[in-house]
């Protein structure tokens, strides 16, 4: 290869990890720079953090499918799986579903918000690697097993909580939901805890390394050597974790848990990930990418919100927005390309 | 009855008969054997075009940069009706770019072309198009889903009163312009149900029924077996005799030497200069000196230190591979036997389809095995998979860097550790980075592989630096077992050398090195012993020093080998 040819090479790349890795946040920079122009008070702290707390329950199950996305895969089963996982939590909480409808918080003889949060993360991850053995095993493509997993989960939550919500959980256990360490909500302590941990897993370690080979040819990594159908079982279990931590955490912040929670939560999710430049067919992308794109989104809702746009008007503009940033990535590529 | 064979025959119909066919054609049996036709073809006999004949299109001058970077400098060619003009040169010397703009996927810098006499600036590739120019890609662009007819006339259906397309005129008029290459398929067939020569040919043929006068082939027998090789050579023959000017761009010297009347060299985006076909075809070695600008006697030099061969390392008996149902031509191991001895380089010769690929993958676990044994220092063992060939200290080149071996995405860094982040990591699973990067650093020089950063997306490097990554990448594990197929396919010619003299640095420290080759001179100049192929089986062996592309071409394309196997086995039993 000439000399100058290398150059090119050399700088274009630069070039473009530079704005792929800073779009996303450039983005969200000038988002909060507009809602603040438009409303001085959308930069008080106090609605920042509530911005945090709202982010960090789809923001945690971006954190799972941001591994599902880098290995090409998908998981639409979320927002199922996080009301299933929830109500499996408020059954282990109250010791029974029983009460339903009780809002009572005295003289429980439920198991403690521990055995909740793990009967939530045990359930979300099993669940998570029965897809993912359908995935490798049945050689069924992800989307169909996760879609027929979104029903399958709604329908096993329904069925265990006949259909009414399951309320009034303990102090202790309403504390991972509305609590605050300083100024700081809990649950947005818990999404960052978890996303540097996902950071470190995905950028650090031999697993992460393996991830994103298995996402950027499948083929490539079998004859490498890394145990593919393990790495693909393994996302799921994580996505699945994931979805049982954020249940957890939004039965606690909303002392109950819906039979009917989630819904959409799933499409909510995976515009996280993509926004934050994770690239659908595998093998791109990265945790902060998706910390930004659920910050952008959460933003993006508050911030309309806060100006008494409708929440019918959000969801076109959300809409948009995810169509416009994976067109401007898209567009920053094809400029570097050339 | 071979999946290939009908169409063959029917090709056979529809070409007149002093096209110069190969005889063997038509008594091939395989799926892909037999049709190793010595290169060079009988083809040079037809008239050159006469120099009278007007300059149909005229390049001069032409020059491209790129943010700061002359990509291509001063180039000028010239094509003539019925004349195929060679286009050559290493990747990175501007063919693409040249090619490019001669279809009309971006401006040049500077310089004029002229096409039928007039100036010619495509705006875009349909502009091209209309103005006669078309360029078949190596990554074909017909509608998979879709039927032949279709294909051809994407866009221009021919429809009746009612704005409705008239089918039955689509397919007449197909049908006819198919078989102008030759094709005899049902225009009804869905594309994907061609094979990849198949759908060139369909491509082409849509290219002539839009009276293009220029096709530009770009890179068309890289997919393509031997035989299918030959037949579009063929083809490419019968569209020169009707004055359509064809300009092939190839790395593959003894095709392009073969079918071109000219040839233009491009080096390092300029002009290397122009070869004619005087009388004879023109000379492989002149062509290499043009695009290397050193004499070709270099290329393909025996590496002179040769390491003696040790202790046989790795063992193989009675080697067969399951036969899938669903897969009833795929090419099955019948019965290999085979030693690999530490020190030395084994070349395997065969063509394709001889079953060399599928010994590789069967040895490295990544097809099963129906019976037979492998050893490995003496110890029986029974990969089920890559992951336990790469524990036991086998390692794996496969033929197909961009599908099997590259992440292409991802850094040079993240490709090269793939294969041993167990390595590079400590006891938690976290990466090691210093380490792993001091590792690469090693290597690159080691290698002498051209890189910007260990962060650099592989895909940006050439063909060879790419593979001398992936070599690294097996040599962080230090194998017993190194298995290279077809070590420098779409390697540059001048870093080919390399790739052997690392190959045989590798066998002098003691690793077992088999080579799978199609290229005869390669196996040749590398081998210590080699060993030919042919429909699943062992058909000879020799010395490496002993051995010619003569002998080696009849193992491993004759069929009475076989047959003669068969009486000796007969016998015996």
């Amino acid at each position: 290869m000439s000399i100058a040819e290398d150059q090119k090479q050399r700088g274009g790349a630069t070039l473009a990890r530079l704005l792929m890795s800073f779009g996303p946040l450039l983005f969200l920079v000038a988002l909060v720079v507009v809602f603040t122009v438009l409303k001085p008070s959308f930069i008080d702290p106090i609605n920042l953090f509530n911005i945090t707390r709202q982010i960090s329950i789809t923001g945690l199950i971006a954190l799972g499918m941001t591994f599902v996305i880098l290995t090409a895969g998908i998981d639409l089963s979320v927002g199922s799986l996080l009301a299933f996982c929830g109500m499996v939590a408020a059954v282990v909480a109250k010791g029974g579903a029983a009460n339903t409808l009780s809002l009572s918080t005295s003289g429980t003889q439920g198991y403690g918000w521990f055995a909740a949060l793990l009967a939530a993360v045990v359930v979300g991850a099993a669940a998570g690697g029965v897809q993912g053995l359908a995935i490798t095993r049945l050689k069924v493509p992800p989307f169909v097993v996760t879609l027929g997993g979104l029903t399958v989960f709604r329908g096993l939550t329904l069925t265990i909580s006949n259909g009414g919500p399951i309320s009034g959980f303990d102090a202790s256990m309403r504390w991972f939901g509305t609590g605050l360490i300083g100024p700081v909500p809990v649950p947005a302590i818990i999404f960052a805890i978890a996303a540097i941990l996902c950071h470190i897993v995905l950028r650090y370690t031999r697993y992460g390394r393996a991830v994103y080979a298995v996402g950027g040819n499948a083929e490539a990594a079998r004859l490498s050597g890394l145990r593919v159908d393990r790495i693909l079982v393994s996302v799921y279990v994580i996505v699945g974790f994931f979805a049982g931590l954020a249940a957890f955490v939004l039965s606690a912040r909303l002392n109950s848990s819906e039979a009917v929670a989630g819904i959409g939560y799933e499409l909510t999710v995976i515009s996280a990930v993509v926004i934050g430049g994770t690239s659908l067919f595998g093998g791109i992308g990265s945790v902060g990418g998706t910390v930004v794109g659920a910050a952008l989104i959460g933003v993006l809702q508050n911030g309309l919100q806060f100006n008494n746009v409708s929440s019918y008007t959000q969801s076109i503009v959300i809409g948009l927005i995810l169509i416009l940033a994976v067109a401007f990535d898209r567009w920053l590529k094809s400029r570097v390309r050339r | 009855m071979s999946p290939l064979s009908p169409i063959i025959s029917l090709a056979e119909k529809a070409l007149p008969a002093e096209l110069p066919i190969s005889p063997q054609v038509g008594e091939m049996s395989g799926r892909t054997e037999g049709g190793a036709v010595p290169l060079p073809l009988p083809i040079g006999k037809q008239p050159l075009p006469t120099e009278a004949a007007p300059v149909l299109l005229a390049v001069q001058g032409l020059t491209k940069h790129f943010a700061g970077v002359t990509a291509l400098s001063d180039v000028s060619l010239d094509i003539r009706p019925g004349e195929i003009l060679g286009l050559l040169g290493e990747n990175g010397a501007g063919k693409s770019t040249l090619l490019k703009i001669l279809s009309g996927v971006m401006p040049p810098s500077a310089g004029r072309i002229t096409f039928d006499g007039a100036d010619y600036a495509p705006s875009s590739p349909q502009d091209a198009k209309r103005a006669g120019i078309v360029t078949i890609y190596q990554e074909l662009s017909l509608i998979p889903t879709l039927t032949v007819a279709e294909n051809i006339f994407i866009g221009r259906a021919p429809v009746g009163p009612l704005g409705l397309i008239n089918w039955r005129r689509m397919e007449a008029d197909s049908r006819a312009i198919t078989s102008r290459v030759g094709l005899s398929i049902d225009p009804m067939t869905p594309v994907s149900a061609l094979s990849v020569a198949e759908q060139q040919l369909v491509e082409i043929a849509r290219a002539l029924s839009l009276e293009s006068r220029l096709i530009i082939m770009d890179e068309p027998t890289s997919a393509l077996t031997e035989t299918e090789v030959q037949r579009l050579l063929s083809i490419m023959d019968r569209l020169r005799k009707d004055g359509v000017a064809i300009m092939f761009v190839t790395h593959r010297l003894e095709e392009a030497s073969a079918i071109c009347d000219r040839m233009t060299v491009l080096r390092d985006g300029r002009l290397a200069g122009h070869l004619d076909r005087e009388g004879g075809p023109i000379r492989l070695p002149a062509i290499i000196e043009k695009m290397v600008g050193r004499a070709a006697s270099e290329l393909y030099a025996r590496p002179a230190q040769r390491a003696v061969a040790g202790d046989v390392v790795l063992s193989v008996r009675g080697l067969r591979t399951v036969r899938d149902p669903e897969a009833p031509h795929a090419i099955v191991l019948d019965g290999v036997d085979l030693d690999l001895k530490a020190g030395e380089i084994l070349g395997v010769a065969g063509l394709v389809g001889s079953g060399r690929t599928e010994l590789a993958r069967a040895i490295f676990g990544a097809d099963r095995i129906a019976a037979g044994t492998i050893m490995l220092e003496g110890r029986r063992i029974a990969p089920a998979s890559p992951a336990d060939a790469i524990a036991l200290g086998i390692g794996l080149v496969p033929e197909d860097r961009k599908h099997q071996a590259i992440f292409a995405a991802l850094g040079i860094l993240v490709n090269f550790s793939v294969a041993s982040l167990g390595r590079f990591s400590n006891g938690f699973g976290v990466m090691a980075e210093r380490r792993e990067r001091d590792a690469l650093a090693g290597f690159r020089k080691m290698l002498s592989i051209r890189m910007a950063s260990a962060e650099q997306p592989i895909e940006g490097l050439s063909g060879g630096n790419q593979q001398k990554v992936i070599l690294a990448r097996w040599l962080a594990r230090d194998p017993k077992v190194l298995i290279v197929d077809e070590p420098t396919r779409g390697v540059d010619v001048g870093a080919k050398a390399e790739v052997h003299q690392i190959l045989v640095q590798l066998a002098a420290r003691g690793i077992a090195v088999m080579m799978i080759s199609s290229e005869l001179p390669e196996v040749l100049a590398v081998s210590d012993r080699i060993v030919t192929m042919r429909k699943g089986r062992i058909t000879g062996e020799m010395p490496g020093a002993e051995a010619s592309e003569e002998r080696l071409m009849e193992l491993m394309a004759l069929d009475r080998r076989d047959a003669r196997r068969d009486e000796a086995r007969g016998q015996t039993v």
